[in-house]
């Protein structure tokens, strides 16, 4: 990028937070004792590749801001895609307007001044690469990822197709209380879906890859042919008949378990008791060599960022340590409902109330190679892909689609479909039995191969 | 209506002339056909949690898309800006998908057919809003007063406004103004020091607040009390295969993941379903009949115009068994030579429409729901489900139970626990032997996800049962 167009970029990034914060003033100004601003504002790519042909290209700009208010110990909130001085007046009214309707919450309230801030080192979250990489070169990319994945074999004779997706961003936040930081972000991605076809029976798998850099991302060649691995890999599957055994959840799908555990310590559901993990710190919740932990901060990362949505620096906090459940994740509400301080977790879009999110949250990594848990499984089940939405997070019940490979004496035999597993989570994080050392931050969720002791299966 | 009565020529000064310059930037690279989608959307949210009001918000959205197709490719672009520049460069971005010379533009707009499947006394939009935060204090109040076991209480409540122009480069113009309500009531219980169980029920549709007085808050809230109180006394849910009876209503959901997704065109046009060149053959028993229809008065899946312009209709999927049609938008009938089923939506002006369901449902049968309990010697009675997911290419879906009972000789013995019900598409409804006289819709909540859009939809069922389908619990 010439120095012209960066120089552009600080400008612009210099006039979103002075809205923010005349959108903060005049809030103020109409009666608002505190206010919140957020601005969001983005370019989008995506390029679709279908059997060798551009299928759809989209490529747009767009922005928005939200504002939230408090009178008192009422808030209210409101939002708009119009940044005009006419917009922002509505919305602040708006704002204004329905925080009447509120009920007067005493824990409600901007962060504590002495909790804002944000991170200042560079946490490479902004690379120019994404935005200068032509869509020549990105069509290019789609296309090769799919084709290597149809040559990989004579059965792989489809594709739901090839994109690639870019975005760059930027995100503002101004408050009442001083606080104002921007920053910007990239990430790309690319991803293949091949459709394998055997006696009349078709299977599709993916295999994506995402970074903030363009320099980052897995080569086309490779998206491809992983792609490709995997769907061959599904032909011919059988269901089995029903049982209790051991389980693998390889990395991919390790990491919904990671989110289920997520939503258990959000400070939200914790305090209003509806959680499975709510009252548990300090108390054992999974296996003895468990560690979860939550950062923010680590550069590059897809779950990084400077501050959070409340303004309150990101930062590392460790949520199980050796099987004892340590922190919960927490915004300032849900921390001050619970007699705890903020963990830096505060999200929220454009509209309604700030929730709870992660940093980048991954469980650590174990001593044994994946391989060797594999070989350590008499008969049991190596899930690669769950469907569905059957975890309760309230009681903790876990039911899901299933798709795998079964193992016999330490060996893929055959792959697997059509069954379900369940169990409990207090369970499955107890039933932890080996720890993958394969542990790869490909998103905000990350966990290496994890050997579950004992679930239901269910299937013939 | 005349062109200049409409919402976008009146608040954003938009012409006809306007929606032709456009048209005809979007086909300055040879493109065979283009159309531009308006949306105003206006929306307010309240929710009620722990009896306070904890918080309300309101927003609107205003935006423009282009598309432009050009043989199977589709170029697109948006603007939330409606400044004449910002449009014509969305409009130019989208052209590059094709490469020729221009096109020819027609000049002037035909109106396409006007109905009113959504006639409403007043507009949720247009109540005050302490009418509206009445119904989610109607709610909780209910809610904590049905059962001493109930510990906590969120009601929410969600209206929206939607302001659509739809303009097309062969002439077509449309315009719709879609509201929607929402009532939704979760329930927290629990016993002594057990378990906390959580339950949800909700409704709503194209409707305004007078929908609320025959379906209250407290109807709402005491239906999900009345489940979180049952799952205090459910037990593991079985695992195997086992005959299934599902209730009337929102066990439509299985029509939904078994059939709806893989009959969607695009998917069916690229051979990548389970359901693709099976036109014709028997996919279900044939006990089934089941429609998808976008023209039901009020209900959450209508439309009276998709987000294409074409006109919702009665859209026979599957008759006594034989799979019939294909859901359609504009670019899949366009390849496959037939026409749009007026299935073409998108979650918003930011997102290419694609085949979509609206209210998916089975016909009524002939049998009456309790011989249909009587004649299980053992299996499960599902009545309230989750969510639910399908692999359109192998077909298999799942669809989680949230509310079951065990059957045993012909009676429902005790409450299970939820559970996942999986199995495949072109297989699952083979095994149905009886169908309820008691069709009944969904109450209104339905969000369907797809390539990451979410748009309202609408599902219902009669009792049915199947012979056999795996059940996903923990007792063996």
């Amino acid at each position: 990028m010439i120095p012209a167009e960066r120089a552009d970029l600080e400008i612009e990034q210099r006039v979103l937070e002075d809205l923010a914060q005349q959108a903060v003033r005049l809030a103020l100004a109409r009666g608002a004792t505190d206010a919140e601003c957020t601005i969001a504002q983005g370019d989008e790519f995506n390029v679709t590749v279908r059997m060798g042909q551009v299928e759809s290209l989209k490529e747009a700009g767009s922005r928005g801001t939200g504002i939230r208010v408090l009178i008192g110990k009422r808030s209210g909130s409101s939002y708009t895609s119009d940044l005009s001085p006419d917009g922002i007046r509505r919305m602040v009214s708006a704002a204004l307007e329905v925080a009447e309707i509120t009920s007067e919450d005493p824990y409600t309230g901007l962060p504590d001044v002495s909790e804002l801030g944000y991170i200042e080192r560079d946490l490479e979250l902004y690379h120019e690469d994404v935005a200068a990489l032509s869509t020549e070169e990105k069509i290019a990319r789609a296309r090769q990822a799919e084709a290597a994945a149809l040559d990989a074999d004579a059965r792989i004779n489809n594709s739901e197709g090839a994109s690639f997706d870019s975005y760059v961003g930027l995100r503002v936040f101004a408050n009442s209380r001083g606080f104002v930081h921007s920053y910007r972000t990239s990430n790309c991605s690319l991803s293949a879906v091949p459709v394998a076809q055997q006696n009349g029976a078709m299977e599709r798998d993916y295999w994506m890859t995402t970074a903030r850099s363009a320099a980052r991302l897995e080569s086309p060649e490779y998206v491809g042919r992983r792609a490709a691995e995997r769907v061959l890999r599904r032909l011919g599957a059988r269901k089995i008949p029903t049982q209790k055994a051991p389980v693998i959840f390889e990395p991919r799908v390790a990491r919904s378990l990671i989110d289920h555990v997520f939503d258990a310590v959000n400070g939200g559901a914790v305090y209003r008791g509806a959680s499975f993990l709510a009252g548990k710190l300090g108390q054992k919740v999974a296996a003895d060599h468990v560690t979860l932990i939550d950062d923010g901060t680590i550069p590059t990362l897809l779950g990084t960022s400077p501050c959070d949505d409340e303004g309150v620096p990101s930062r590392r906090s460790v949520v199980i340590e050796n099987g004892v459940l340590s922190s919960y994740l927490l915004n300032t509400y849900s921390a001050r409902r619970l007699g705890l301080r903020t963990t830096g977790n505060a999200s929220r879009g454009l509209s309604g109330n700030t929730g709870v999110g992660h940093g980048t949250l991954y469980l650590e990594a174990g001593p044994a190679a994946s391989e060797d848990i594999i070989r350590s499984v008499h008969q049991g089940l190596y899930v690669t892909e769950l469907i569905g939405f059957g975890v309760n997070t309230v009681t903790g019940d876990y039911s899901r689609g299933a798709v795998g490979l079964w193992i016999e004496n330490g060996e893929f035999a055959y792959p697997v479909s059509e069954v379900t597993i369940a169990g409990s989570l207090q369970e499955i994080l107890l039933g932890i039995e080996a720890i993958g050392s394969d542990l790869e931050f490909r998103g905000a969720l990350a966990s290496p191969t994890l050997l579950i002791r004992e679930m239901t299966i269910s299937g013939r | 209506m005349k062109f200049s009565d409409c919402f976008f020529a009146r608040t954003f000064a938009v012409t006809e002339r306007d929606l032709e310059r456009y048209l005809a930037e979007a086909m300055s690279a040879g493109g065979d056909y283009a159309d531009l989608y308006f949306e105003y959307l206006a929306t307010t949210s309240i929710v009620m949690d722990e009896s306070i009001v904890k918080s309300a918000s309101q927003g609107t959205t205003l935006g423009v898309g282009v598309r432009v197709i050009s043989g199977e490719r589709t170029g697109y672009a948006y603007s939330d800006d409606l400044s004449p520049e910002k449009i014509l460069k969305a409009a130019k971005v989208a052209a590059c998908i094709a490469s020729g010379p221009s096109k020819v533009q027609k000049t002037g707009f035909e109106e396409a057919g006007r109905r009113d499947l959504y006639p409403l006394l007043t507009a949720p939009t247009d109540a005050s809003l302490s009418e509206r935060v009445a119904l989610v204090k109607r709610a909780d109040k209910a809610a904590r007063e049905a059962d001493p076991r109930i510990f906590l209480v969120q009601t929410a409540y969600a209206d929206s406004l939607r302001h659509i122009l739809i303009a097309t480069s062969d002439g077509k113009i449309s315009f719709d103004t879609q509201p929607m309500t929402r009532l939704s009531v979760y329930a927290f219980a629990r016993q002594g020091d057990g378990k906390p169980q959580s339950a949800h029920a909700g409704g709503g549709g194209r409707v305004g607040l007078e929908f609320f007085e025959e379906k209250t808050p407290e109807y709402f809230a005491r239906e999900a009390v009345r489940q979180a109180i049952v799952q205090l006394d459910a037990t593991e849910a079985p695992a195997g295969e086992m005959t299934v009876v599902l209730g009337p209503g929102w066990p439509g959901i299985l029509l939904h993941e078994a059939v709806g997704h893989g009959l969607e065109a695009d998917f069916n046009r690229k051979g990548i379903s389970a359901f693709s060149n099976r036109i014709g053959e028997r996919v279900t028993s044939p006990l089934c009949t089941i429609v998808d229809d976008g023209t039901l008065k009020n209900r959450r899946g209508s439309i009276n115009v998709d987000d294409e312009g074409n006109a919702t209709q009665r859209n026979v999927l599957i008759e006594k068994g034989v799979l019939r049609g294909y859901l359609q938008d504009k670019l899949s009938s366009t390849l496959l030579r037939t026409r749009p089923s007026g299935n073409g939506r998108r979650e918003n002006y930011q997102h290419i429409p694609m085949p979509r369901m609206t209210n998916t449902f089975m016909l009524p049968g002939e049998s009456d729901p309790e011989e249909i309990i009587r004649s299980v010697p053992r299996g499960l009675y599902c009545v309230s489900f989750g969510g639910g997911q399908v692999d359109i290419t192998s077909g298999n879906f799942v669809f989680t139970a949230s509310e079951s009972y065990l059957i045993e000789d012909g009676r429902l013995t005790r409450p299970v626990r939820g559970a996942t019900l999986i199995g495949n598409g072109p297989e699952a409804l083979k095994y149905v032997s009886m169908v309820g006289n008691d069709l009944k819709l969904d109450e209104g909540v339905g969000v369907c996800g797809k390539e990451g859009q979410s748009v309202p939809v609408g599902v219902g069922i009669p009792t049915i049962k199947i012979d056999r389908m795996t059940v996903g619990g923990t007792a063996q």
